[in-house]
């Protein structure tokens, strides 16, 4: 394809690319900087805020009954008698390096085990709730769209409605209620690991994916309908439609893929809902995911767990506005490179 | 040129446009949705206020009729302590609104007032607001509340005072949107010639012109509290345990629910129910005052 008359001297080819390339590391570096930057006031954040509260967690750790020697030999033994500023560099030298300490709850176990045998759980939940929602959304959508003003378009409108005025976790409930308590076709709590094979892996994980990928699909679908609609009226479309292309083409193949561009950026809203909702709904079902084990560490006031499950969900968010930010410039070059 | 207009016709044509109905009102009443949502939500509140006396029983008043399903004498059943599950639910719509309204109030306050320092002032007050608002715009605003309970600790006035300040990006990015087109007009740079301060030039020319999306936006806000409140009450971490509130009512009948549907299923229809109502009645609001759909939907 000829590329457009340029407004001033022509460049050629290579220089274009260089120069395209050129605007894109130093775009990516900036991102990458800038998330950096991101994760480590989140991080000074969490090691101020836990230590401005009122509550000695070494206190917390010995049930309250302690007495004053053994207070100040745990006090010592955790460099909790040192200055803030060394504490504070201290923690950011061993988060740095994946020490996130050791939980001071019951078993003692090291942070990091502890978030690593979750993490994997609240991904699978959350790339099964991410299938569901645009299994949901994405025919849901393109229907409302071509059908505009039918009566399917206004039952769509109305569900979505309904989805977003549900809580997850509500959601969740009703679920185990109808399909484990009732018709009694799913399992009501717990995690199978994929090594476990897939079909229990999906039938542990089905209900709760379906709670919390439900409110996301119904934003999904208004997106991908008023998406689709701006994409229906565009010129290339009638031209397609005049060319005597059947409408399913012109619909499935040439609106869906532009009206997807637009749908992408919500992925990164997307991730933190499905997030979000991960940390209730994994409660619901007793899976001990991310979200389980920070509610759990709040309950328990246990400090090292809380911290290093905070800064590990805020990384997951950091990263995937990150890759969304990127992903974007890469399937729109148009995007205007800040 | 037109034809003057006779005396008489004009006197008719202003009573006709007297005797019209606002457009606000017209508006409403078209709006199939918004009207129901309107309607559900005085009953909401009036059953609130008037739980006492519309309430069929205390909701603290264990009897030992436990787990009974839904009947005349108990509409919604029984839970495991024999307790109204009707009365405990209608109670229970009190904290919820209570929270929804103080935690937008409060989360508006603060967040306009940032918005409007930031975008009026500008310069290095603006860097750090705004550098602010975009750390806590990067997450997602039910995770910020939980981060923050995780510190203040559970109870109702710190649940309000996490939700608020979990809220306050959207107004705060609102806010200064606004000023920065504002202030750029005409009638503010008269009235700023005139020799208005800096305070009556935002609070009396500034600030109630970019009422419109904020109001929107405080709409929508009310029903993300309120789902917010109840997912950190059904996570045991919202206001106290004595308090029947819809998450809580939820949190505690979850053991039982494989017994007992009743327990799962009504609470979770009130908050469904009023978050829907709002709904319906922000969209409403959104076509009235005309704000474009913004791009802060997440929660």
């Amino acid at each position: 394809m000829p590329a457009a008359t340029p407004a001033v001297a022509p460049i050629s080819p290579a220089a274009a690319r260089r120069l395209r390339y050129r605007f894109v590391t130093s775009y990516l570096l900036k991102r990458v900087l800038a998330a950096i930057l991101v994760m480590w006031a989140v991080a000074t954040l969490v090691f101020f805020m836990l230590r401005a509260v009122p509550g000695d967690p070494v206190q917390a750790m010995l049930f309250d009954t302690a007495d004053a020697h053994a207070v100040a030999v745990l006090r010592h033994k955790y460099g909790l008698d040192r200055p803030v500023y060394v504490q504070y560099g201290l923690w950011l030298w061993n988060i740095g390096h994946g020490d996130f300490g050791a939980s001071i709850y019951g078993s003692r176990e090291p942070v990091r085990q502890i978030i690593s045998q979750a993490l994997p759980r609240t991904m699978s939940l959350a790339l099964l709730a991410f299938v569901i929602a645009m299994a949901i959304a994405v025919p849901a959508g393109i229907v409302s769209a071509v059908r505009r003003n039918s009566p399917l378009d206004h039952g769509f409108t109305l569900l979505a409605f309904l989805g977003l005025s549900m809580p997850d976790f509500w959601l969740g409930i009703v679920l185990i209620i109808i399909f484990a308590a009732h018709l009694r076709w799913l399992p009501a709590i717990g995690y199978a690991p994929p090594s476990d094979g897939f079909v229990p892996w999906l039938r542990h994980l089905i209900l709760p994916a379906t709670a919390i990928g439900t409110a996301f699909s119904a934003i999904l679908a208004r997106m991908i309908r008023s998406s689709m609609l701006e994409v229906l009226s565009a010129d290339f479309i009638t031209v397609a439609r005049s060319k005597g292309l059947v409408e399913r083409q012109v619909v499935m193949k040439h609106a869906l893929r532009n009206a997807l561009i637009p749908v992408i950026t919500v992925t990164g809203i997307a991730f933190a809902l499905l997030m979000a909702g991960a940390v209730v709904v994994e409660n619901v079902f007793s899976i001990k995911g991310i979200g389980r084990v920070l509610i759990q560490g709040i309950l328990n006031r246990d400090y090292p767990v809380v911290q290093g499950a905070i800064l590990v969900v805020s990384a997951i968010f950091v990263m995937t506005n990150l890759v969304v930010d990127v992903l974007y410039t890469v399937i729109d070059p148009r995007i205007r490179l800040r | 040129m037109a034809e003057p207009i006779p005396v008489s016709e004009v006197s008719a044509r202003v009573l006709q446009r007297r005797r019209r109905r606002p457009r606000w009102l017209k508006a409403l009443l078209a709006d199939r949705r918004a009207s129901i949502g309107l309607v559900v939500l005085i009953v909401l509140v009036l059953a609130a206020v008037l739980a006492p006396y519309v309430s069929p029983a205390n909701p603290d008043s264990m009897s030992f009729t436990m787990l009974e399903a839904p009947s005349w004498h108990h509409p919604f059943g029984t839970d495991d302590l024999g307790r109204d599950l009707l009365s405990r639910v209608i109670y229970g719509a009190r904290v919820s609104l209570f929270v929804g309204v103080a935690t937008v109030a409060s989360s508006m306050l603060l967040g306009v007032v940032m918005g409007v320092l930031a975008g009026y002032y500008g310069g290095w007050l603006d860097t750090i607001i705004m550098r602010y608002i975009d750390l806590q715009w990067a997450f997602p605003n039910f995770i910020i509340a939980v981060y923050l309970v995780a510190v203040f600790g559970a109870g109702l006035s710190n649940v309000i005072i996490a939700i608020a300040l979990a809220f306050l990006d959207d107004f705060a990015r609102i806010a200064r949107g606004m000023v920065l087109t504002i202030r750029e007009l005409d009638y503010v740079e008269g009235a700023r010639a005139l020799g208005a301060s800096d305070l009556r030039l935002m609070l009396r020319h500034i600030l109630p012109n970019s009422m419109a999306p904020l109001i929107v936006q405080a709409t929508v806000s009310v029903s993300y509290a309120i789902l917010a409140e109840a997912g950190l009450s059904f996570l045991g971490l919202g206001v106290k345990a004595s308090t029947p509130t819809w998450g809580l009512i939820l949190s505690d009948g979850r053991s039982f629910i494989t017994r007992a549907w009743w327990l799962g299923i009504f609470p979770g229809v009130a908050i469904m129910v009023t978050v829907l109502s709002i709904n319906f009645f922000g969209d409403y609001l959104r076509d009235l005052l005309d704000v474009r759909e913004t791009s802060t939907e997440k929660s």
